[in-house]
């Protein structure tokens, strides 16, 4: 049946050019906690981590109380919150932990215990 | 396959099985290659019923869905007053030319240096001849119209991973696709492989329609020829005089062309959204936001910053800010409100609505799209291939690139749109990821893998990521069926004096013509609770 819908997607999607590369495309291809926050948040959360404010706001990572309890942002990267989209089925468990730990150590955060693919497995 | 094919799959069935297997883009792509997305009701102009008797109404968002409800409802006797975050009437209906200036979430400007008379759509930029009410409301406007090329057989088709990544034309792809379909089918049919479906006087027919619409040569066999190079062009087309006779083109191979992905750019004239005729306002799209704007002078507040939205038993309070310098609250109070803030926004401003309508506006995510438009020194695509409008597409990134359906044959610079990305999957989040310089580099990198000339004659160019435009959060809403069927009746239904409208409260998603028919619909349901109240 899984092989059947990846093919289905396929036929019905136009530029994708067969199972395979319909699977990835919907897959984050950056590995590693920069590449990810390079190729994906900074669009919202601003390259330096501070947000951005208009008629609404991408709330700062930058020194964010938020963050201190990891659950949270795990929470959030995967299955979203109002207009940050959930990217959990783009993203592997292992790439999750992995921009969640940059975020928390970087900006100013300093957060010490690291989030490991297992924590994330568990609260998806 | 047999398995597949006897199986009886729903529509919604299937769009559920490619959302769990493809995520959310799946499910998008699926649901726009199968019409789903866009189907206008429009039935003619509408008439609110009985007087408002100087009821008041506080409209939230000057776009198409705030400003046809504004104009509707100023009809029907309500005192009208529209709060809009923009100093500019339109909302995504938005156009940007020579002089303007555009300021990202991040507070990155781009001044725009077109040439006089050059434009970009950064949103919608076409309208398809049957959605009617945004097309009823440009003939009201007097907003002239004219046509938009969406699908030119002399526009190219690319991959990097096909025929050496060299482009091909439209007309070439259409017709070999179709040729060796027909000539592989003809065979079937022919020697009998078909004989338990078909009877004799059905493949006498079916072999007569192959040899015509495939090109088929008289073996029912498709060659290079003059049946073949009537569709596809010729190497030498026909001359006058004494010059050589025609030398048809040479057929790309089967193989290769069945190993390709260029079948997918064969899809766009084919779905219903973009089968022509297809319009376009002259000047740009923002022209009917502009005209809209004139017709509601003195209704629309410039400059607003909602922060607040407050209902009770005697009316709706909204408060708002400058959106430009902050400052003190102000409040504007009305007995009822239309409220089009995309809920992407919305869902971040305190709003005393029920537990339903709000589990919908917190609900829904914003399509991530980037358009970027290039200004060239003179138009090459005219006037060294031929090619006048209409839609390239490539498997790179930057997806489409969409010529100008206005100004041919003119001389001195012009803005072509060099990136459409919106269907890409997750590859759109990594574009959109990029500052405006780097698209634009990345535009012009991968748009010269079509158009050799493209670094030389390059100008200057401006992208727009939608996730980082300040008053929307984003292109437009993101449904898929699971969500539709869990919020979308709360999100547009009345909850006591407020009622949602815009794009994100219809079935087109971010068509211009579902924010007409979704300012219709909340209107009238408004009204009617108005005139029982």
């Amino acid at each position: 049946m899984k092989t059947r819908t990846l093919l289905l997607a396929a036929m019905l999607s136009p530029i994708a050019t067969g199972a395979m590369a319909q699977a990835n495309r919907n897959q984050f291809p950056q590995q590693g906690g920069e590449a990810l926050y390079k190729g994906i948040c900074q669009d919202c959360h601003m390259p330096d981590g501070r947000g951005a404010e208009g008629a609404g706001h991408y709330p700062a990572l930058a020194k964010n109380p938020k963050l201190a309890e990891p659950g949270y942002p795990i929470s959030v990267v995967t299955q979203g919150l109002k207009s940050m989209p959930a990217f959990g089925g783009a993203m592997s468990d292992q790439q999750i932990a992995d921009v969640v730990n940059y975020v928390r150590t970087h900006f100013g955060n300093t957060y010490k215990d690291t989030v490991k693919p297992e924590d994330v497995k568990n609260a998806r | 396959m047999t398995d597949f094919a006897n199986e009886k799959l729903t529509r919604r069935s299937l769009l559920t099985a490619i959302g769990l297997a493809g995520g959310t883009a799946a499910m998008y792509d699926a649901m726009l290659s199968m019409g789903y997305a866009a189907n206008s009701d429009f039935t003619g102009p509408i008439t609110l019923q009985g007087n408002a008797k100087d009821a008041s109404v506080v409209i939230l968002g000057a776009g198409i869905a705030g400003m046809v409800a504004a104009y509707e409802m100023r009809k029907a006797g309500y005192k009208v007053k529209i709060l809009e975050f923009n100093n500019r009437p339109g909302g995504r209906n938005w156009s940007l030319h020579a002089g303007d200036s555009y300021t990202d979430i991040g507070g990155t400007t781009q001044k725009v240096d077109f040439a006089p008379g050059q434009y970009f759509n950064p949103g919608p930029w076409r309208l398809p001849y049957h959605h009617q009410g945004i097309l009823h409301y440009c003939k009201m406007l007097n907003v002239p119209l004219e046509s938009f090329v969406m699908y030119n057989n002399a526009a190219l088709v690319h991959s990097a991973n096909a025929f050496g990544g060299k482009p091909k034309r439209f007309r070439e792809v259409a017709a070999d696709y179709e040729g060796h379909i027909s000539e592989l089918l003809a065979k079937a049919t022919s020697q009998n492989k078909l004989d338990d479906q078909l009877d004799k006087d059905e493949k006498d027919g079916l072999l007569q329609m192959l040899k015509s619409w495939g090109a088929l040569d008289k073996n029912y066999e498709y060659r290079k020829g003059d049946q073949s190079s009537d569709f596809r062009g010729y190497d030498v087309p026909p001359g006058g005089g004494l010059q050589a006779g025609p030398v048809p083109s040479d057929i790309m191979p089967r193989k290769e062309l069945f190993n390709s992905s260029l079948w997918n750019a064969l899809y766009f004239p084919k779905q219903w959204d973009f089968q022509g005729q297809l319009f376009q306002p002259k000047g740009g799209m923002g022209e009917i936001g502009k005209a809209f704007g004139k017709l509601l002078n003195g209704v629309i507040q410039y400059d607003c910053k909602v922060t607040n939205v407050h209902q009770d038993e005697t009316g709706v309070t909204v408060t708002y800010i400058d959106s430009k310098t902050g400052g003190a609250p102000k409040t504007e109070k009305a007995d009822w409100c239309v409220n089009t803030i995309p809920v992407s926004v919305l869902s971040q401003i305190p709003m005393n609505v029920g537990p339903k309508m709000r589990a919908a506006i917190d609900s829904l995510p914003y399509l991530p799209a980037v358009k970027v438009g290039l200004q060239f020194k003179r138009r090459f695509w005219e006037e060294d291939d031929n090619i006048y409008g209409g839609n390239t597409y490539t498997d790179q990134p930057i997806f489409n690139i969409s010529y100008p359906s206005h100004g041919f044959f003119e001389k001195g610079p012009a803005v072509l749109l060099g990136a459409y990305i919106y269907r890409s999957g997750m590859r759109v989040y990594n574009f959109e990821a990029l500052s405006a310089k780097e698209q634009i580099e990345a535009a012009l990198e991968q748009g010269s893998k079509i158009h050799p000339q493209y670094r030389a004659e390059f100008m200057n160019g401006v992208a727009v990521a939608w996730h980082r435009v300040p008053w929307t959060l984003g292109c437009s809403g993101l449904w898929n069926d699971a969500l539709r069927e869990k919020h979308y009746a709360d999100m547009c239904a009345v909850d006591n004096r407020i009622v949602l409208a815009g794009e994100h409260c219809s079935h087109l998603m971010a068509w211009q013509e579902g924010s007409v028919l979704s300012a219709l619909d909340a209107i009238t349901r408004l009204h009617k609770r108005v005139m029982s109240a």
